[in-house]
């Protein structure tokens, strides 16, 4: 997976994400305000395949999975960040998003072309000739989110009994 | 190196000999609790999506508090959902409007030690009170369980908080948390476990020792947990719970905590939290006299049976002031039912106390004793962000029974000491 990197700071709380005066409607529209608080552009620029990055406690905040969803739907399938809070790690996952707990999410600068290898436990800053390690994430997880998420992974695997 | 206990209820879940923090695992879940406003109104539309049951109808308990009773079309048609769906799917264990999930749960026999169980609200680390690894999780996650009976989890590193010595009087689990929260912060145990231990948390009754577990929610933490003891044991078989092998849940002493913090519960005194966070908590004279319209005795953290009897003790024999509506309500019908029988009910009564059904109620904003903007109130619950419990600019002060009570007495916020010691 290769993308160019978004960078964030610490504590990007579920408001931030997924602002509550939207929560009422649909996801889609929820998603083309994600982050627009500290940042107008990214919604309607992020490209398919970008890669979020933030600082300590990405996705603080209450439990709402809209959060993570709405990355999904621009497209974003990896957020790599020093830490996660508990909830949105699990959400993450859940709905299709890979979240990487990589100590070294600092050096990541906007715009930076990063090449993640979630399995491995790898992120390749190709702007920056540097590779930095982060928390492997185990092949059943990897499957799920190559599915798009829990609940269509688990479609597939019920047809499959 | 040993485990700790929590990971000791992992590995035996995820059937490994041994796991250890950052390691993520899948574990069968023992047991998983849904309530009316996580539960069927979210997974029927799913599993029918899906095209399949719950995967063990034995290993469900479905309870309704959230909800209850309802207060208009909208709450009666949840409801309806949930009593339809559980009937459909042959759930046995199902208890409809009698008490909050986190009280009932335990007071029906469904937890005890070694039980690794999930459940559909943020509170569920309440189980850890009974030695029981009992974890929050949402809607999704819970759409995952119901269909597989398992979930991932990554394995949390655990910290200690030991308290030594013994509280004094007027003094509660519930101050023993504010002080935790003001301590450590909001995100103070991000994902991890708090393992309670020590004689300030040994000497506590169960009821008591629930409260701390309950608020971990408070700090962050995934769960909170206390190694069973003979109380815990007493207390299970009372309930009709399972206590084969429930003292062999300790953690090692050659463990690894990743973090240890002391406290001397002996010279802690009374605390209040001032809004909008169970992080703003001071001791009680920091908030003196601030008027209170409102003194609400509830929620799964502050409506136990011993919370009534703290709430009468202080409040016995004098009555409510004027300007202040003190409402109680009781965490489940059990609960009433032997309140009424020892004469706590009937002491805060005397005293103008005003009876609510047992349910979460105000505390999650749903139910009777919603605050109007204007409103100040104290609260046995656990959180006070804004508009937790009605409008977004009431404000909220957290404390314990002892607090409320005194509160409700003078009309301000007081020491209990005060209230309390002059009767
Ligand atoms: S009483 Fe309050 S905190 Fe407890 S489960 Fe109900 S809403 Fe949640």
């Amino acid at each position: 997976m290769t993308g160019a990197a978004w960078v964030y700071g610490n504590d990007i709380n579920t408001d931030v994400l997924a602002p509550g005066a939207y929560l009422k409607g649909s996801v889609e529209e929820m998603a083309k305000h994600c982050l627009e608080s500290i940042d107008p552009d990214f919604a309607t620029t992020v490209a398919p395949g970008d890669i979020v990055v933030g600082g300590d406690n990405f996705g603080i905040g209450s439990s709402r999975e809209q959060a993570a969803q709405s990355l999904s739907i621009l497209g974003v399938n990896v957020v790599v960040a020093k830490s996660f809070a508990r909830i949105f790690y699990r959400n993450a996952f859940n709905l299709g998003v890979i979240p990487l707990v990589c100590e070294d999410a600092g050096k990541v600068q906007k715009g930076d072309e990063l090449r993640i290898d979630a399995e491995k436990g790898k992120v390749e800053n190709l702007t920056r000739g540097e590779t930095y390690a982060c928390e492997t994430v185990p092949p059943h997880l990897m499957e799920i989110v190559r599915d798009g998420g829990l609940l269509p992974h688990l479609k597939k695997k019920l047809k499959g009994k | 190196m040993g485990m700790t206990l929590s990971e000791k209820i992992i590995a035996d879940a995820c059937g490994q000999d041994i796991v250890r923090p950052g390691e993520i695992v899948t574990c069968k879940v023992g047991l998983a609790m849904t309530h009316d406003s996580s539960g069927a109104r979210r997974q029927e539309p799913r599993l029918k999506e899906l095209g399949v049951d719950v995967w063990d109808p034995n290993k469900v308990v479905v309870i309704t508090d959230h909800y209850v009773p309802a207060v208009d079309a909208l709450s009666a048609e949840i409801l309806k959902i949930t009593r339809d769906w559980v009937k459909d799917q042959g759930i046995p264990h199902f208890y409809d409007m009698q008490g909050i999930c986190h009280i009932v749960l335990p007071e029906r026999g469904h937890l005890h030690p070694g039980l690794f169980a999930v459940g559909g609200d943020s509170h569920s680390p309440t189980g850890g009170a009974f030695g029981s690894f009992m974890v929050g999780i949402g809607a999704t996650d819970m759409t995952g369980v119901l269909v597989t009976g398992e979930i991932w989890i990554n394995v949390p590193p655990t910290i200690l908080v030991n308290w030594s010595g013994s509280l004094s009087k007027y003094v509660t689990a519930k101050d023993m948390m504010l002080k935790l929260c003001a301590e450590i912060g909001l995100n103070g145990a991000n994902y991890k476990v708090v393992e309670f231990a020590g004689d300030g948390v040994t000497s506590l009754s169960m009821d008591e020792r629930m409260v701390l577990p309950n608020m971990t929610a408070e700090v962050g933490a995934k769960t909170g947990i206390i190694a069973p003891d003979q109380v815990t044991v007493d207390w299970l078989e009372e309930h009709g719970a399972k206590t084969e092998g429930a003292l062999d849940w300790f953690s090692d002493s050659d463990c690894e905590y990743e973090d240890t913090l002391n406290f001397d519960a002996s010279t802690l005194s009374p605390q209040v939290a001032a809004p909008h966070s169970p992080a703003n908590a001071a001791p009680v004279e920091d908030y003196k006299n601030i008027a209170v319209q409102q003194a609400y005795i509830g929620a799964c953290t502050g409506a136990k049976l011993e919370d009534l009897q703290m709430a009468a003790a202080v409040i016995k024999g004098k009555t409510v002031a004027t300007d202040t509506r003190f409402l109680v309500a009781p965490a489940s019908t059990r609960i009433t039912a032997a309140a009424a029988a020892d004469g706590t009910l009937a002491t805060l009564t005397a005293a103008g106390a005003i009876l609510l059904p047992s349910g979460c109620g105000a505390c999650a904003g749903l139910g009777a004793g919603i605050l109007s903007s204007g409103d100040t109130c104290i609260s046995s619950t656990n959180r006070n962000f804004p508009g937790r419990m009605g409008s977004a600019h009431a404000k909220v002060y957290l404390g314990s029974p002892y607090a409320v009570a005194a509160a409700a007495v003078a009309g301000r916020i007081i020491d209990p000491r005060e209230v309390g010691d002059v009767a």
